[in-house]
């Protein structure tokens, strides 16, 4: 059973104005169990769209979308939680900066799940969050009642990033979550996702604009176009990929673009 | 000294008013206007059902109870009908006006001859204390009345305030606290924003309304005025807290809030002592606010200021 099934998705937003946006238009995907996919874009391709119609940021106009067997179409995004961690492309989304390191580690800990009046942070969690969180071999177990804002942008989305596959979610959701950081941080960060999700095995989709990080991770790559997805690349055409082919698909999408401008052109000035 | 303890007394229970107040003005970053209305719910639907002839202890209760049903009026408004909060706390304070003259039948209700949370408290005191009238505390003298009020009170709050901070380090508490720190960061853990809010705003006017039943008890009438500033006084009492004993952990915040409460309420009866005008009390608490919250960005500016104008200088040096 393919873990994300999206079909035919839609989605037009301030739909009847001048500033219609028709950022998806009929995106269709699945993706099989313990497959890491690279969604790639240039900007306001859908990229991040897709990436937010999945997790639930906006409901879709039409299609449907399926997680692990279960049409989550009209779920709220905090009902899809249970399915779904994330990593947001700010380094700030993803903790409560003047709570602790701990809490926001229990929070997520308890992600999906109902919350009652246990104590959050008790001796025990203490204990796990101590042990998880040393092979980041970043010295923040000796520091876990800290507050998790004094901490630098990259230590944070190392820590979502920890927390969104704290409990294995069946669906990782990456939204160019290096984007914001330089770049000796964003190779730790990518270095760091690469061991989580090759150690849980992880179903992922992770959008970037970087190349070099589309070829180098994943097994599959899915390159947006206008709200449409334009290739599809597995198997051994994505093991030949290298990132001067990307970068020569996109030309030619653009030679294309420029074409239809000038034929546009052209048949203005014959009929009008 | 009469005046210092019931200075003290009377801060405490408006402590209750000052939690409920953090709640909806920290956590959630929401100045609740309902608070005015809930207050007077608590205080109105307590002495109602005292006057009725009800035991003074479940008057309590229901009274916070409505002070509750308030505050999910008002959650719902802002998150199910998505009005602007300020707005839906306006919109709930204002319709409480007539509920709570409904409520008490009149505008003021005087609870003299029944018996209340405050007479019990004297019994009990009366009991611990022996028959005396007076006790030397000090060398001052103190009515047993008013020393058993302050001691009960103390130990309440005490009570509230442990729950409190209890539940605050709970999984629920905890990530209630987190919806206001960051809800976009809760929502995607699975937590549903607008159901932590309704259940916030809840329990913020719920400790409000608890601490408008005391109040009526304490000094002995409900009024349908008496919610007029809460909003305001607990802001204030919030920010000295803030300032006495900082932001860092959940017990100092609930510590400080309760310790902000006792001094503000200290400062205001020095105040009035030395002939300050009740009249221009809600005007200072409103001054004090507006220089408490302007304060930091000013000190921050004038900072920045003196650093780039002492560059210069450095470089000449």
């Amino acid at each position: 059973m393919p873990v994300l099934e999206i079909n035919q998705i839609k989605k037009t937003f301030k739909p009847g104005t001048p500033n219609e946006v028709r950022a998806l238009k009929g995106v269709s995907l699945t993706l099989e169990p313990g497959s890491f996919l690279i969604v790639i874009g240039t900007n306001g391709s859908g990229k991040s769209t897709l990436l937010n119609a999945i997790a639930g940021t906006f409901i879709v106009d039409t299609g449907s979308i399926s997680v692990a067997g279960k049409d989550i179409t009209h779920w709220p995004e905090h009902r899809r939680a249970q399915f779904i961690g994330r990593v947001f492309q700010d380094p700030f989304s993803g903790t409560a900066p003047t709570m602790s390191i701990a809490e926001n580690l229990v929070l997520a800990s308890r992600r999906g799940r109902s919350r009652g009046l246990g104590l959050a942070v008790n001796r025990h969690a203490m204990d796990e969050l101590r042990d998880r969180i040393r092979p980041l071999n970043m010295g923040l177990e000796d520091r876990l009642d800290n507050p998790i804002g004094s901490l630098s942008g990259g230590q944070r989305q190392a820590l979502t990033l920890l927390m969104a596959s704290w409990i294995k979610p069946e669906l990782l959701l990456l939204d160019e979550h290096t984007a914001a950081l330089d770049p000796k941080t964003a190779d730790q960060v990518i270095q760091l996702t690469h061991e989580i999700i090759e150690r849980d095995k992880l179903t992922t989709l992770m959008v970037t604009h970087s190349m070099q990080q589309a070829v180098n991770l994943g097994d599959r790559i899915v390159m947006m176009y206008k709200g449409n997805v334009l290739h599809d690349l597995k198997g051994s055409e994505r093991a030949r990929v290298r990132p001067q082919d990307l970068l020569n698909r996109f030309e030619d999408v653009r030679r294309r673009e420029q074409l239809d401008g000038a034929v546009a052109d052209m048949l203005t000035h014959s009929y009008v | 000294m009469t005046l210092l303890i019931s200075a003290l007394t009377l801060g405490l229970i408006l402590a209750l008013l000052a939690l409920g107040v953090y709640v909806s003005f920290r956590i959630f970053n929401m100045p609740d206007l309902t608070a005015e209305g809930s207050i007077t719910l608590g205080a109105s639907v307590a002495a109602v059902m005292i006057v009725s002839g009800h035991n003074a202890v479940l008057a309590t209760l229901a009274g916070a109870l409505a002070g509750v049903v308030a505050g999910t009026i008002t959650g719902l408004l802002a998150t199910k009908c998505q009005i602007n909060p300020l707005l839906s706390g306006i919109l709930v304070m204002t319709g409480l006006y007539s509920v709570n003259l409904h409520v008490m039948g009149s505008s003021n209700i005087p609870l003299l001859d029944v018996k209340t949370l405050a007479t019990i408290a004297e019994d009990f005191g009366a009991r611990i204390f022996g028959g005396t009238a007076n006790l030397n505390v000090a060398g001052w003298a103190v009515s047993v009345r008013d020393a058993s009020m302050l001691l009960s009170i103390l130990l309440f709050v005490t009570a509230v305030c442990m729950l409190l901070y209890f539940f605050f380090r709970t999984d629920l508490g905890t990530a209630m606290r987190a919806t206001g720190d960051n809800p976009q960061m809760i929502r995607a853990l699975g937590v549903s924003v607008d159901a932590a809010t309704i259940f916030g705003l809840a329990m913020s006017n719920g400790l409000i309304a608890l601490c408008g039943a005391l109040i009526a008890q304490y000094q002995g009438f409900a009024d349908v005025q008496m919610g007029v500033g809460m909003v305001v006084l607990g802001i204030a009492s919030v920010i000295i807290g803030e300032a006495l004993v900082g932001t860092r952990t959940v017990g100092l915040l609930v510590t400080g809030t309760v310790m902000g409460s006792v001094l503000f309420r200290l400062m205001v009866a020095i105040a009035l002592r030395w002939g300050l005008s009740p009249n221009d009390l809600k005007l200072i608490t409103a001054v004090f606010v507006f220089a408490a919250l302007v304060m930091p960005n000013l000190a921050r500016r004038l900072k920045g200021r003196n650093l780039k104008a002492g560059q210069p200088a450095a470089e000449a040096a």
